[in-house]
């Protein structure tokens, strides 16, 4: 009996190890002595695209289009958390995309994990992207990625409370004012802030007092060695803030968030909202009647600076197909009708201008957006950026709530300039 | 017969998965892993197809789950803390080299861009690859191999509308779907040309590109090919350090020691506000667990009486905070105590800024834990005072013994000896309750002067932002931190569960 047991084991065995080799012979036999192919249904190469939720149901026509135009397999997964982490981790281990879609700040993560590859874009590939699209893309000097859309901050307006757009920070705190006295509005101004701070909201203020992040080298690019934080221009920056705060007139409060900033201002209960082109969808739904300027600096100060924020494709650097994921972005993507799908599954201002100029005449407040972005900087994507936001928020935070801007913003300098030198 | 089956079924269920793991392992030549693997699966085999070592047989597959979901991890978590694995230093010196020398590779000022057919001399599968271009000025095309170009004659070939070469004598024009299959030969080539090498742009793009930087092996260091800047590798940090400290941004893991741990113990920004930190640590654990504890206790009693009416209504009702998800009811509350707009104030009529003060901020969090933790007890303690029996209440009660004193003197000991295992649990989960901090306060408020503490960090979130907030993930630090953390937890959960079996002894 035992011995039969065995022989049944053995022989059970032996089948499943047969499956295991048929199954791997089939598989090299299809991808032929091609190093590094992977093996589809079909003899053709195989594209894997990484992209968030909304993004990956846009991209799907297309890149079926570009499967067939070119005889290859595109597969595009859905990635709807730490879009960026799981894309370093995923690409160290080998198991990563081809391609992957995310915001331009990475870009010095993924170069210092050694994740991406930069791209050779023509001179006339070059052009056809806006400018300053084109310059947050380039770090140390190469090109990234492709932008194929581009987000920054402005102040949104419900023009029946306020029919004339600020000229100043000091115009929009006046009518702030009246409109919460004379119970129109409940709140001044909606810019989130929260317990933890906000330092991309705050950002144009911040710039407009005469505050920086990093100073940029004789090429344009940031310069991690010059801190701006918890220098004095950061100080006298921040008791202009401070004077906005809980303390001062009130337009800054840590109770307003991330998550009600939006749905106070569609409710009515401000004028005044400081938010990017993801917030239109809910001011459209909410029937409000708005309009988008420029964030307002203060009276005689810098202009107000919100950062410019650009998604991009990417070619990562350990995909299996780079040649072909290289073809997709740097020769595909640059072509406008898949900036404008991207487009239509969510409106932000497309970097490449020929698809700009195509859906411009549709959506009125592209132009807008676009000159709320005039004095925009593309936001830094060194890797010691990672460094700023939390200390740099919490600051805010604190100074919002009515601690000594000095003592405080020289606090976060200290905190900031230890964690990069580490 | 049927035991038997289901023997073979396991049996061969083991071999398969074996098998299934063991080709990744030989492809990735991880010839430990595949050693213990295959050891692992020839153990298995032997001792359920023998009669004898039974008790091995009882207590082989839990030791296995053991090893692999317990005793694996930490020691997976010991070996990542003496390196410096983390941002910039994922993989090995090679992929550093890789990524360094790509990274560098730039388009040859004034150069052309060449539209490019990807063509091989052999079969389109396996013959070695030619790159066919086209200057888009002048027209002329030549092909390019790792030797170097040459001009081809403009009667054998034929170039289509996009500037392509559609078709050449003696040579096959790949499809975009064969040359796809082989992408890494087509990024690997580089046709030679005075001043740097003609690369491919995917595959119907060529540009000469020239690497700014390169390795030299005979110095294991970086050399910058216009300003001959160098890099030498240092193996203590895992990254290629200039003569001027420069560093460049890609390095490599390597073993850093005790340095991770020594960073723990010296860094004054953990030294300083440690003992605060886990001082509020242990408050929050234990006023998490108590709290519940009582909270559940004393509902689960007063229901438990005969008296109460609807009972399996109230205890639906009061079950219902457990049944909702944590995560979710955490953001919920965290809005419920906003100043301005948050439930609370509105419904009292009051304005404390809850989460913006040490003192309110610690309550709020309490309560919050209370809302979320009362129901488990509660349910235990239901159990437990189910068990008990209830004569021995009665005898108590028959030997004069009032509701509190007979609670006091029988009940509750009883309860101890089953409930007290559990606090434990509990209180060593709450010690690490890394989600009910940072969803509501995420540690804050935190001290103007000092933004890397708050007044609700407990030593998790405050770590997590010390190794994952500032410069990067830095994973080998972070293990650091745990193992010291783990060293706290384990040994006040061994005390406990010492003095517990002490008192298992008395009241058993």
């Amino acid at each position: 009996m035992r011995i039969r047991a065995v022989g049944v084991a053995a022989a059970l065995t032996l089948a499943l190890i047969a499956a295991g080799c048929g199954d791997k012979a089939n598989k090299s036999d299809k991808s032929g002595n091609a190093a590094g192919a992977s093996a589809g249904a079909k003899a053709t190469g195989e594209l894997v695209i990484w992209a968030d939720d909304k993004r990956a149901a846009a991209l799907k026509p297309f890149a079926d289009k570009f499967g067939t135009e070119n005889g290859v397999t595109v597969k595009i997964q859905a990635i709807s958390k730490d879009q960026q982490t799981t894309f370093v981790t995923a690409s160290q281990q080998g198991s990563g995309p081809d391609v992957t879609v995310g915001a331009h700040d990475w870009i010095g993560n993924l170069v210092q994990n050694g994740a991406i590859d930069p791209v050779q874009l023509s001179d006339t590939q070059k052009s056809g992207i806006a400018a300053n699209a084109l310059k947050a893309v380039t770090f140390n000097g190469q090109t990234y990625g492709v932008p194929y859309a581009t987000e920054n901050l402005a102040l949104i307006r419900n023009t029946d409370l306020a029919p004339q757009a600020p000229a100043t920070i000091e115009d929009l705190i006046g009518t702030g004012q009246k409109l919460v006295k004379d119970k129109k509005a409940a709140e001044i101004l909606c810019l989130q802030v929260g317990q933890t701070g906000d330092a991309y909201h705050l950002y144009p203020l911040y710039s407009s007092a005469g505050g920086y992040l990093f100073g940029t080298t004789a090429s344009g690019d940031y310069n991690p060695k010059d801190l701006g934080v918890g220098t004095p221009a950061s100080v006298a920056a921040f008791k202009k803030i401070a004077a906005l705060g809980e303390k001062g007139s009130g337009a800054l409060k840590r109770s307003i968030t991330s998550d009600n900033s939006i749905s106070t201002f569609t409710g009515k209960k401000c004028a005044f909202l400081v938010s990017g082109p993801w917030a239109i969808t809910d001011v459209k739904k909410a029937g409000i009647k708005y309009d988008i300027t420029p964030v307002p600096g203060f009276a005689g100060g810098k202009p107000a600076q919100p950062f410019l924020g650009v998604q991009t494709f990417y070619v990562a650097a350990k995909g299996k197909n780079k040649a072909l994921a290289q073809e997709f972005v740097t020769n595909y993507v640059t072509t406008p009708d898949l900036a404008v799908a991207l487009y239509q599954a969510e409106p932000r201002p497309p970097a490449l201008t020929a698809a700009f100029d195509q859906v411009k005449g549709t959506d009125p407040d592209l132009a807008k957006w676009q000159a709320a972005a005039k004095d925009a900087i593309p936001l830094p994507s060194i890797p010691e950026m990672a460094a700023i936001w939390d200390p740099f928020g919490k600051a805010e935070a604190a100074i919002v709530g009515g601690a000594d801007p000095a003592k405080t913003i020289e606090a976060a300098g200290k905190t900031i300039s230890g964690s990069i030198n580490k | 017969m049927a035991a038997r089956l289901v023997k073979i079924t396991l049996l061969g269920l083991v071999v398969a998965i074996a098998i299934w793991a063991a080709f990744p392992l030989a492809e990735n030549h991880a010839w430990i892993g595949l050693g213990i693997l295959v050891a692992t699966t020839a153990g298995l085999l032997y001792l359920y197809l023998t009669r004898r070592h039974i008790p091995a047989k009882y207590l082989a597959p839990g030791t296995l789950l053991l090893v692999a979901f317990q005793v694996f991890p930490v020691l997976y978590t010991a070996s990542t803390a003496f390196t410096n694995y983390g941002d910039g230093h994922r993989g090995s010196e090679e992929e550093a080299v890789v990524a360094i020398q790509t990274a560098s590779v730039t388009q040859v000022p004034g150069s052309v861009q060449y539209a490019l057919s990807i063509a091989t001399t052999g079969d389109p599968a396996t013959g070695p690859l030619v790159f066919l271009i086209t200057d888009p000025a002048t027209k002329t095309t030549k092909a390019g191999d790792a030797k170097g170009l040459k001009k081809l004659d403009p009667a054998d070939v034929t170039v289509g509308v996009t500037g392509k070469v559609t078709a050449a004598d003696g040579y096959t024009v790949l499809t975009a779907g064969q040359a796809s299959l082989r992408s890494k030969e087509i990024t690997a080539l580089a046709v030679p040309v005075d001043g740097g090498a003609i690369r491919s742009s995917g595959l119907s793009r060529a540009y000469e590109g020239k690497a700014g930087r390169l390795y030299d092996k005979g110095c294991d260091c970086i050399r910058d090919t216009t300003t001959g800047k160098v890099w030498k590798a240092d193996r203590r940090t895992g990254s290629f350090v200039a003569a001027d400290g420069e560093r460049l941004a890609q390095g490599w893991k390597v073993g850093v020691g005790f340095a991770n741990f020594t960073r723990v113990v010296t860094d004054p920004d953990i030294s300083g506000p440690f003992l605060r930190t886990l001082v509020w640590n242990f408050v929050f654990a234990i006023g998490s667990t108590g709290g519940t504890f009582l909270l559940g206790m004393f509902v689960a009693v007063a229901l438990h009486s005969q008296r109460v009416r609807g009972r399996n209504l109230y205890r639906v009702l009061l079950v219902l905070p457990y049944a909702m998800p944590a995560f979710a009811m955490l953001l919920v509350w965290r809005d419920m105590f906003n100043k301005d707009f948050g439930l609370i104030n509105n419904f009292f009529g009051i304005g404390v800024d809850w989460l913006g003060q040490p003192m309110t901020a610690r309550i709020a969090v309490l309560l919050v834990q209370l809302w979320l933790g009362y129901p488990y007890m509660f349910l235990v303690t239901t159990g437990a005072l189910q068990a008990i029996p209830g004569e021995l209440s009665e005898a108590s009660r028959i030997d004069g013994a009032g509701p509190w004193q007979s609670f006091r003197r029988i009940v509750l000991p009883l309860l101890m000896v089953a409930l007290t295992p559990l606090l434990i649990s509990s209180f060593a989960f709450n010690f690490n309750n890394f989600n009910a901090i940072y969803l509501t306060t995420e540690g804050g408020p935190f001290q103007p002067d000092n933004p890397a503490n708050g007044a609700t960090d407990l030593l998790i979130t405050y770590t997590y932002r010390l190794a994952f907030g500032g410069s990067g993930a830095q994973y080998g630090y972070a293990a650091a931190i745990s193992i010291f953390i783990f060293l706290i937890v384990g040994t006040i959960s061994a005390i406990a569960f010492r003095r517990t079996r002490a008192q298992e002894e008395v009241y058993a």
